[in-house]
């Protein structure tokens, strides 16, 4: 619908190679030292004479990788989405409380299910077990999207559902919360080690179950971009131009819960990515053309999460920061200039 | 064209809200008939049920009892879909599409012919560009909707509302958020689209005036809940126009098709003749003022008005007194000093 403007497809080539070269990097840094050549030989071949190395590659950075990338496509997605549902630039998945949402199914799996519910016990547990949380996180998103949508449908005014998306994100908190109290601190280790994030911890099958949630998720996206432009215009327009808006909000909602709930019950709520990246994404090629917008996001999504994973591994040194702290410190900050730069939130949505 | 087959038509329609099985009826027994081709304007009181006649015939609000027939087939039995081929809305919800361009809003109008991922064909383009060109937005297409003013977004809209191809065209106050001269550009290009298009058009409009010089036809909304529908002059001159819009405090002129906000004077004192313009505008001052104007000649006092050029000249003629004047306001002063009662608070008394 948009002629792509020789600008626009040159922003989009910048960021694919972006993206590439922080794939590289990503790979390529670590707290052990090894050889670019040999980086790139295990990468192509699968093959060295050093043991330790290609298992840090195969086992270690190539997941952790790919997880970047998965995670930063699913959770920008799922808030670009949120934000043409919701009509409100300031909607995101941390934002109006769906990670949150997953929290709780997570929580749900890891503190009621006993001792034996730990995530060490359910990556021993392998696929049914990853299907178990993801299942889990996923529902708890849906949960929470569903009961503001609710709200949504009687307040029009963008600032009041975010203080109600907010308060809804406070009390799931809470809920948690209790729910800590009453738990072994075995399992409450393994909980706060997960709402820290972390991109390292998701390997082997886990990888495939995530991947094929999120390739569903996006699927999905794509193929609403049509109906998500129309509601662009407001829920009756679209309508007027023969949308069924109750049929396409459930499409909107099934996709944005399992990318939502898919990559935090692997990664941990990770914050900022979902809000600030369709922005950055939006400014960058100033379209708010969905068939555009989900592909570049995508991209957008993987430069800056790999970017953080970069950042997290504090390179040169032996520590690694977890990465919901650097996609906040990264993150907040965008969502800062946003608001100063557009003072006018309320009605706008660049 | 009164033997045309009309686009949309409503049998016994009772229109309103049910709520937890209360129904409120807004106004019922309506039969109407909108004909292609026709521009029709929707006018009534605030609170008469316009809103709420236009979201029902437009589907968004079902009916409490009656039928309604758009181009043949029960609104009712319409998937979305096929409605959306029929019939398209411009309404007053504001649009936030910041980032869309103009191009991108009229292109969304092609949304009901294009496939799952919304790419646009030969036939598409060609509808677009024949919307933009009627609508006359060729230099707005590349700006964002949030760099457009109100009227500049209004005709967007309609270009989108175009594109859509649909033999109906519904309108919820068009002209509500823009200023005269766009109010008057919207309203002549609406009539303008329903001759050319072959389009029937119905819009809702507080616009009387405007409503009373475009309209093919007028659909008055009495706070009653009854319609009645016809010729714009028809329902002026049957005293129907005037019915609707009663009110305490002001009338309306079925001979300038205008109302009046000033009551009219007992026993009026002045009488005025001269050239049609300058008398026209030195009589509404005269009212303004609570001085009332005769339609005797032999009033006590006779005001003769002059056209000069790029002027005003007046001689008031009282008694044995005769003063000249060269503006309204100077006019005005000397009769305060002949008629030191009728100023404001003379009338009020």
């Amino acid at each position: 619908m948009t002629q792509h403007t020789p600008n626009r497809s040159w922003t989009l080539l910048f960021l694919g190679i972006l993206a590439i070269a922080l794939f590289c990097l990503d790979i390529m840094l670590g707290s052990v030292a090894i050889p670019f050549k040999e980086v790139f030989r295990i990468v192509t071949t699968g093959e060295s004479e050093n043991r330790a190395w290609l298992f840090i590659i195969e086992k270690i950075r190539l997941p952790k990788s790919i997880t970047a990338i998965l995670a930063g496509c699913g959770l920008s997605v799922s808030g670009l989405q949120m934000q043409t549902l919701f009509r409100n630039p300031l909607a995101g998945p941390s934002e109006l409380g769906i990670t949150a949402g997953a929290g709780l199914g997570v929580a749900a799996v890891m503190l009621a299910g006993g001792g034996s519910a730990s995530m060490y016990a359910i990556s021993q547990l392998g696929i049914s077990g990853s299907w178990l949380i993801i299942g889990m996180a996923s529902l708890g998103s849906a949960g929470v999207l569903a009961l503001i949508l609710l709200i949504a449908g009687r307040i029009r005014d963008n600032v009041i559902l975010l203080i109600v998306g907010v308060m809804i994100g406070t009390i799931t908190l809470s809920i948690i919360s209790i729910w800590q109290y009453f738990s072994q601190p075995e399992q409450l280790q393994e909980y706060i080690m997960w709402t820290f994030g972390s991109l390292g911890g998701v390997t082997g099958y886990h990888l495939y179950v995530l991947s094929g949630v999120v390739a569903g998720g996006l699927l999905l996206a794509f193929a609403s971009s049509k109906s998500l432009n129309a509601l662009l215009l407001g829920e009756n327009y679209a309508r007027s131009m023969g949308l069924t808006v109750g049929r396409t909000r459930l499409l909107i909602m099934l996709s944005t819960s399992l990318l939502t709930g898919s990559v935090t019950a692997f990664c941990g709520p990770i914050g900022f990515v979902g809000i600030a990246i369709p922005h950055i994404t939006r400014s960058l090629l100033g379209t708010s053309n969905h068939r555009v917008l989900i592909p570049a996001t995508c991209l957008t999504g993987t430069v800056l999460l790999l970017l953080c994973d970069i950042i997290a591994q504090l390179p040169g040194s032996q520590t690694v920061i977890p990465i919901n702290v650097v996609t906040s410190l990264l993150g907040a900050p965008v969502v800062i200039w946003i608001i100063v730069r557009r003072n006018n939130l309320r009605s706008s949505f660049s | 064209m009164k033997n045309q087959k009309a686009i949309v038509e409503t049998r016994s329609l009772a229109i309103g809200y049910r709520s937890s099985g209360i129904e409120r009826t807004v106004a019922a027994n309506l039969d109407l008939q909108l004909r292609p081709g026709s521009l029709v304007c929707l006018l009534g009181s605030n609170g008469a049920g316009k809103s709420t006649l236009m979201r029902t015939l437009s589907g968004l609000q079902p009916a409490l009892t009656g039928d309604i027939t758009i181009d043949g087939s029960p609104l009712h039995t319409l998937k979305p879909a096929e409605l959306a081929q029929k019939l398209s809305l411009v309404l007053t919800d504001r649009v936030d599409a910041g980032n869309l361009t103009a191009r991108e809003v009229v292109a969304l109008g092609r949304t009901p012919y294009t496939g799952w991922l919304g790419t646009l064909t030969k036939a598409d383009h060609f509808q677009i560009a024949q919307s933009i060109e009627q609508t006359g937005i060729t230099t707005l297409l590349d700006r964002h909707m949030h760099q457009l003013s109100d009227g500049e977004r209004q005709k967007v809209m309609l270009a989108r509302a175009l594109s859509q191809d649909t033999p109906l065209i519904l309108l919820d106050e068009p002209t509500a958020h823009l200023d005269l001269p766009n109010r008057v550009e919207m309203m002549r290009l609406l009539h303008t689209l329903a001759r050319d298009t072959y389009k029937a058009i119905l819009l809702s409009t507080h616009e009387l005036d405007l409503a009373l010089q475009t309209a093919d036809e007028l659909w008055l909304m009495h706070p009653d809940g009854k319609i009645l529908a016809g010729l714009p002059e028809d329902l002026v001159l049957s005293g129907a126009f005037e019915a609707t819009f009663a009110r305490n405090g002001f009338s309306f002129d079925r001979t300038t098709g205008t109302f009046i906000i000033h009551q009219p004077v007992e026993n009026a004192q002045v009488y005025i003749e001269g050239a049609e313009k300058p008398l026209f505008w030195a009589k509404r001052a005269l009212q303004r003022e609570g001085l009332g104007v005769s339609t005797y000649r032999d009033a006590p006092c006779l005001i003769r008005v002059f056209e000069v050029e790029n002027g005003f000249e007046s001689e008031i003629i009282y008694q044995d007194r005769r003063v000249k004047v060269s503006s309204v306001q100077a006019l005005i002063e000397q009769m305060h000093l002949l008629f030191p009662s009728h100023t404001r608070s003379g009338m009020a008394s």
